[in-house]
């Protein structure tokens, strides 16, 4: 068997190993295709259609994040149907969703042309900010479902499978079951569901308390990239700082020991280093 | 130090990656989901890409209820259940036989100890079958590649490093080590215990486990740091302890640590502290410990306010960098020995934290090819890394796979020996302790943030025992043993085989578990048996119903 494989991409001749996705060889080849839903460390969900592309011979329009790369294909990332393809998904989730800390999906909207007023009038996913612990909210008004948080909190990395997409259709929605509140769900708090939300649909506390306050300055936080503090696992975090306080716990995508995700103590458990109890009060 | 005497090096021999390429997972005493998720997630990855996964465990945790079989043995069995599956694996002719005679040495010796060990007798101690000990020794001997995993439910026991030499015999005895997927992996406990032993903080090692008692290694490090290096290794925990008790030792200082909390028996430990002319700590916060001191110094967090490195699970070494201020007039831990040493008469420079990494790179073969700037721009380098360019190692010990091999691996018979305290008519229960998930030791650093659920401390018992002894869910309790007495409440968990109780210690200031356990150590490691502990338990009942229900306390097994 071949272990790799030749396509064209718009044009352009690519050799790549075999089982690179289409998306991958799409990159390789120089002509990215824009994504809502995939993930570097996740299974790809193909819920959201923005990476499709034109596979000669195929009749449909193809997920790229997902489709192999197959050795002889043409494919073309830019068409108009692809174009207009792109340019619909963007100004559907436009219409359903609010965008407010949605980058990749306004990138989408702007690179496609979409207009947020075409749907503008319809049924929305617009519900109440749900508040139910001083770790993270969940404002379902931004959801995407998207899948990621589904993939993290599963198989991919979490084991937990604590949240589930429930509903059918237009009532579809992310949930932890039996729509009880989180406390009272199988979540264990980790946080790596908030840490893949693309639109901030799942948000940090802290920072979901900051930006209501107007304080959440992105241009005042300075971020450190250091080492988790409690068991020997040796977890990479990124602190991020405001007026000398920790914020917000990230740990980087591309670190080969956490892929970018947590367990609760590293990501919620810093304030400690804050607290008014530590043994010289401020000066 | 059961790694260090088969291979030379205290530290797991794979890395993380390994658990995705593993076909045979065993884990023992280890409950990796609560006390290192993210190696867990490292584990289910290789699951999902088809390992087995086998839990040994006397409680069903988290991780047991992942694993396709779970083997709920009776506290303290781990060796017997070790010398049984080598039996059966010698018995049937399926050990390496190959890696046997070329990599290790003490094969004959080995068998013979491990002769008297039938499936069978192991089952009356361990409580699980014969049928199923063969099956795993079956299984583990047949996998192309099998990692052996373990934590504190190995080493807080009073026989520690012969649990670890157990475990590591059955590797040598199936070739399961110095491979790809295949190896022993120890999970560190605390961030920087792998660090701490790198750097020599052991009482027998200097830096990189050099062996204190070479000469050649003193002369080396006498010549570095222009003082001559003590001949004899130095005492560690227990024999400390003991050198308060006989008055040998009049001053204590201690550095991130809080063992009046922490320490098995901790009444006793804050009687000895009691009894020092001196005791200074060195801390983040006023901790119990510290709150005894006669001097406490104000110390930096050392992840947040502070450089240097950690080391992982994985040897991988990592940069901690400041990402704040440190509050009033707390001090980095190096700035502090610094001064201290000032003070004391030496002419100590305050270095910074990658000054004395280099000059341990110089010292120390497996750091050498460490540089800060390496460290920042590849995640951390998994020693050895002898020489700039080397790229670390991820697998230790391939040279065991090689056509000579010298030294050889020993195996180390060891004998099986019970707990300390036998469960009795007055103490009928066994008290083990461990961790959950969003809690940490004494709750230092963890009981500071807003969990959800914020549970604090509860005992968990079987239900069949709660039954017997008319404890409802929930209801109070105290729970005695020949040390110590706590009040707390009751849950009901199926999770433990009847006549064994579980506590964390995480909520000192509520309930002092530590007040119960047994500091029966390990005299090689000098680890206290936290897991094992003979209790009784008292409903916190009227006077009048006092004499009733001790009839009915009593534990029918």
């Amino acid at each position: 068997m071949a272990t790799s494989v030749t396509l064209k991409v718009d044009g352009d001749s690519v050799t790549l190993p075999q089982g690179t996705t289409l998306r991958e060889a799409c990159e390789k080849a120089d002509h990215p295709v824009p994504t809502l839903c995939w993930h570097e460390n996740l299974t790809p969900a193909n819920a959201c259609r923005a990476c499709v592309v034109e596979v000669k011979g195929s009749r449909t329009l193809v997920a790229s994040c997902s489709r192999v790369a197959e050795d002889g294909m043409e494919v073309w990332t830019n068409t108009e149907r692809v174009q207009n393809a792109r340019k619909v998904v963007a100004e559907l989730l436009l219409s359903t969703s609010d965008a407010t800390l949605a980058p990749d999906l306004k990138d989408l909207a702007q690179a496609s042309g979409a207009s947020a007023e075409r749907f503008r009038g319809g049924a929305t996913w617009e519900q109440p900010v749900r508040v139910d612990n001083e770790l993270y909210v969940r404002d379902l008004s931004k959801c995407i479902l998207c899948y990621r948080c589904v993939e993290a909190c599963g198989a991919d990395w979490q084991n937990t499978f604590a949240i589930q997409v429930s509903g059918r259709g237009f009532d579809a929605h992310i949930d932890a079951g039996f729509g009880r509140e989180l406390a009272e769900s199988d979540c264990v708090f980790c946080g790596n569901c908030v840490a893949v939300c693309p639109t901030g649909a799942l948000i940090g506390k802290t920072e979901w308390d900051l930006r209501n306050q107007g304080a959440w300055d992105e241009e005042r936080i300075s971020t450190t990239t250091t080492i988790c503090s409690y068991c020997g696992v040796g977890c990479e975090l990124k602190l991020h700082v405001l007026d000398n306080k920790i914020v917000k716990v990230t740990s980087p995508m591309d670190n080969p020991v956490s892929h970018g995700m947590l367990c609760v103590k590293g990501r919620y458990g810093y304030e400690f280093v804050q607290s008014e109890e530590t043994l010289v009060p401020n000066s | 130090m059961g790694l260090t005497a088969v291979f030379g090096t205290g530290a797991g021999t794979i890395s993380y990656e390994d658990f995705h390429r593993s076909d045979f997972i065993l884990l023992v005493g280890a409950n990796v989901a609560e006390a290192h998720p993210i190696i867990f997630h490292h584990i289910m990855k290789g699951v999902h890409n088809g390992a087995e996964l086998i839990v040994v465990d006397p409680r069903k945790t988290i991780t047991a209820q992942k694993a396709q079989e779970h083997l709920q043995i009776a506290i303290g069995s781990d060796i017997a259940l070790a010398n049984a599956m080598a039996h059966v694996i010698i018995r049937d002719g399926l050990y390496h036989k190959e890696f046997v005679e070329k990599a290790t040495a003490g094969f004959e010796e080995y068998a013979q100890s491990v002769k008297e060990w039938t499936p069978q007798k192991a089952s009356t101690i361990a409580g699980v079958s014969a049928e199923r000990i063969e099956s795993l020794a079956h299984r583990y001997a047949a996998a192309p590649s099998a990692i052996i995993g373990w934590t504190l439910g190995i080493t807080e026991h009073h026989n520690a490093v012969d649990n670890v030499l157990a475990l590591i015999n059955l590797a040598l005895l199936c070739g399961q080590v110095g491979r790809p997927g295949a190896g022993l992996s120890p999970f560190r406990g605390q961030n920087n215990v792998q660090g701490g032993g790198d750097m020599g903080a052991l009482p027998n090692r200097l830096p990189g486990f050099q062996d204190v008692l070479d000469p050649e290694v003193r002369e080396k490090f006498s010549r570095a740091w222009g003082v001559p290096i003590a001949e004899q290794p130095g005492w560690d925990q227990t024999k400390m302890f003991e050198a308060m008790e006989n008055g040998r030792m009049r001053g204590l200082y201690i550095i991130g640590e809080n063992p009046v909390q922490s320490e098995a028996n901790s009444e006793h430990v804050r009687h000895l502290f009691e009894g020092l002319d001196a005791l200074v700590v060195q801390d983040i916060f006023l901790t119990s410990t510290a709150e005894m001191a006669d001097v406490v110094l104000p110390a930096r967090v050392s992840f947040a306010e502070s450089e240097g490195t950690y080391t992982n699970s994985e040897r991988r070494v990592q940069r901690v960098k400041p990402a704040r201020q440190a509050p009033g007039q707390a001090q980095d831990d190096l700035w502090i020995l610094a001064s201290l040493a000032r003070k004391m008469g030496h002419n100590w420079p305050v270095l910074s934290a990658k000054e004395v990494f280099d000059e341990m790179r110089v010292l120390t073969v497996n750091y050498r090819g460490m540089t800060y700037d390496r460290l920042e721009q590849e995640h951390g380098l998994q020693w050895p890394v002898p020489k700039e360019g080397h790229p670390g190692t991820k697998v230790l010990h391939e040279r065991l796979w090689s056509e000579h091999v010298s030294p050889k691996a020993p195996f180390h018979p060891v004998p099986y020996s019970p707990q300390i305290e036998q469960v009795s008519k007055e103490y009928p229960f066994l008290l083990t302790t461990g961790r959950k998930l969003a809690f940490y030791n004494t709750g230092v650093q963890s009981n500071v943030y807003h969990h959800p659920r914020k549970s604090g401390e509860y005992l968990e018992i079987n239900p069949e025992d709660a039954k017997r002894l008319a404890i409802q869910e929930g209801e109070r309790v105290a729970v005695i043993s020949r040390r110590g007495r706590v009040e707390v409440r009751t849950r009901l968990s199926d999770t433990l085989q009847a006549g064994t109780v579980f506590m964390t210690f995480h909520f000192p200031d509520e309930v002092m578990t530590n007040l119960l356990t047994i500091d029966a150590t390990d005299p090689k490691s000098g680890t206290a048996e936290f897991k094992a502990a003979a209790v009784r338990l008292e409903r916190l009942a009227t006077k009048s119903a006092e004499t009733d229900l001790t009839q009915t306390f009593l534990h029918q097994g």
